[in-house]
């Protein structure tokens, strides 16, 4: 493998500084890593010129002392995001030419902070699936794939795909129900997905705006920091932005953790959890343990209607936000003799069969005479589900739970809608709350998989979170590269 | 309260596709209608929880929507509103003819 590939965030952010490479050396690594590992499917878009220039700019900077903290980095960008005259499709067909005219304030601030952006990443279409499988353009290849090709996860799939075959040093990501946290672990990588509020939404496609929310996935949780950092921040054009201020997440990562309370929730142990993820759960139980932490069992008791509550509210708000796809003012459109049926065609051909799922699913549930019973039940059950989380925290620090009930399954194995959204089972609570939550990678199962397990904290405390994270990764002490990656 | 109890058939589904705008094929119409009907029997669990007494929550921001000055921010950007669009003329957008 390169040299240069072996560098995490952290890593090539120093020996940037140091001028031992420079940003261009870097950012042709990853180029010619991302043609090395094209057959993952993991970009939509590559922008290597691009790439090579801001490169350039970066190098500069460095050499007159006005780096930024993510100076010369080569990141790539989930298609959820706004990229000024840069095609965004969200991995749909509806989108297949669209050039925003505007950056969204989460890349921009990446931009201001010097990364590089080295192209498009891969998602389900709008964000909507759990296993990249519904992008228009196909889906992406896990990089830990034995024999059969395996699903990263998703919806960051292309993201997490990315980081885990070193086609990227980071990536952007959205998480809606688990979109960042669910990948990760299926790919190796860390994924952190904020309190909602802590990073913009502005000029991110919107999927569920209650729920929504961008975060970075990385190789280690001290990159997940640093990405971070840079990613959140109040912004004025969104009206959920939080104006609460993060402080610098990288001193908090080698604090202590001995008195801190970890809660054990007895719901997210279940049937039909893998074997090999219970036991690295409870070598995860047993590392926080010998850290000092206090293990404390604990009961979240709506855990089992968070995903019921889920489809319900998701496709509600989805089928509301994708109204706005009508041929008329962005998007394809489909050519009629009416109004309405160029709207139908345009929305019939543009979609695909999980976004129309959804949008069905929500606009029934929003229908006359099934609004009270659907919608508004979904939305005074979230609020138990919230209170589940603010009553556990107020006798815990933070939640241990496996991140997913399964490793990586095969691409194709999942064909009914009800057993893919099942995959959300233990992220989506997290989401429904509103509260910050991050996958770590703690080992491989006996299929040769990773593992995941998720950490939870209370809204606003990613400082505690990214130091509870940072104690358990190097007790996992999880290094391993997939097969996949480049070389 | 009302209970969860209802059942998706292919006429209900034409409906909210014409609400949604939507145009689904024939052919998909029963394999549309048998994912609804699943779907929503497992949403129905939710009939389970007493929720007589709990408001619902839309936001968990736990702020109230901020105010600001109603003042121009931007401007003079038609060309940019436009670029996106699949049909413009003289500076609108156009859509198929509406006047009967």
């Amino acid at each position: 493998m390169s040299d240069f590939l072996k560098l995490d965030l952290l890593g090539a952010s120093i020996a940037l500084k140091n001028k031992e490479i420079s940003s261009v050396e870097l950012t042709n690594a990853y180029i010619n890593a991302i043609e090395k590992t094209s057959s993952l499917g993991a970009y939509l878009d590559v922008q290597a010129d691009y790439a090579l220039e801001m490169a350039n700019r970066s190098d500069k900077k460095i050499q007159q002392g006005t780096a930024g903290p993510l100076e010369g980095i080569p990141i790539g960008v989930k298609d959820m995001f706004c990229t000024k005259n840069i095609k965004t499709t969200a991995s749909s067909k509806i989108l297949e030419n669209f050039y925003p005219t505007y950056e969204s304030t989460v890349t921009q601030n990446l931009w201001n902070d010097g990364a590089v952006m080295l192209g498009k990443l891969s998602c389900d279409e709008f964000a909507m699936g759990s296993s990249n499988e519904t992008a228009a353009k196909g889906n992406v290849i896990n990089p830990w794939s034995k024999t059969n090709p395996m699903s990263p996860g998703g919806s960051s799939g292309g993201s997490a795909a990315a980081v885990a075959a070193r086609s990227a040093l980071a990536a952007t990501g959205t998480d809606t129900g688990g979109s960042i946290r669910q990948p990760a672990a299926f790919c190796g990588i860390t994924g952190l997905k904020p309190t909602y509020g802590r990073c913009s939404r502005w000029g991110i496609v919107a999927f569920s705006s209650s729920l929504d929310q961008a975060g970075p996935l990385t190789r280690t949780v001290s990159d997940a920091a640093l990405m971070l950092n840079s990613m959140a921040g109040y912004d004025v054009k969104d009206s959920t932005s939080a104006n609460i201020s993060m402080p610098d997440l990288m001193t908090y990562l080698d604090n202590s953790i001995k008195g801190k309370k970890i809660g054990i929730p007895k719901e997210y142990t279940q049937d039909g959890i893998s074997q090999d993820i219970m036991k690295f759960y409870e070598s995860s139980i047993n590392w926080l343990k010998d850290s000092g932490a206090e293990i404390v069992p604990v009961s979240l008791p709506h855990t089992k209607y968070a995903l019921p509550v889920y489809y319900i509210i998701a496709p509600a708000e989805a089928s509301s936000n994708l109204a706005r796809y009508d041929g008329v003012r962005y998007g394809a459109r489909n050519e009629a003799a009416t109004l309405d049926e160029m709207y139908e065609l345009t929305r019939g051909n543009g979609f695909g069969d999980e976004v129309k799922r959804r949008i069905m699913i929500g606009t029934y549930v929003l229908s006359s005479g099934y609004y009270d019973a659907y919608y508004l039940k979904a939305q005074k059950v979230r609020r138990l589900i919230k209170e589940d989380f603010e009553n556990v925290f107020k006798n815990v620090d933070y939640l241990l739970t496996p991140s997913t009930p399964t490793t990586a399954f095969e691409l194709g194995q999942k064909q009914d809608p009800l057993t893919m959204y099942l995959n959300d089972i233990f992220t989506v609570p997290a989401s429904l709350a509103g509260v910050p939550g991050i996958s770590i990678p703690v080992g491989l199962d006996s299929s040769g998989l990773p593992v995941g397990v998720q950490l939870i904290a209370n809204s606003f405390d990613e400082p505690g979170l990214i130091n509870v994270a940072r104690t358990l990764e190097k007790c996992a002490d999880f290094n391993l590269i997939p097969d996949g990656a480049a070389k | 309260m009302s209970s969860i109890k209802s059942i998706v058939d292919i006429p209900t589904v034409n409906k909210i596709a014409r609400l949604a705008r939507l145009e689904i094929l024939e052919k998909n119409k029963q394999n549309l209608t048998n994912d609804l009907n699943n779907i929503l029997e497992f949403v129905a669990q939710l009939n389970e929880v007493d929720t007589s007494n709990v408001e619902p929550l839309a936001s968990v921001t736990g702020h109230k929507l901020p105010l600001r000055n109603d003042e121009v921010t931007d401007g003079n950007i038609g060309e940019l509103v436009l670029q996106n669009a699949p049909e413009t003329s003289s500076g609108f957008f156009v859509v198929p003819k509406v006047i009967e």
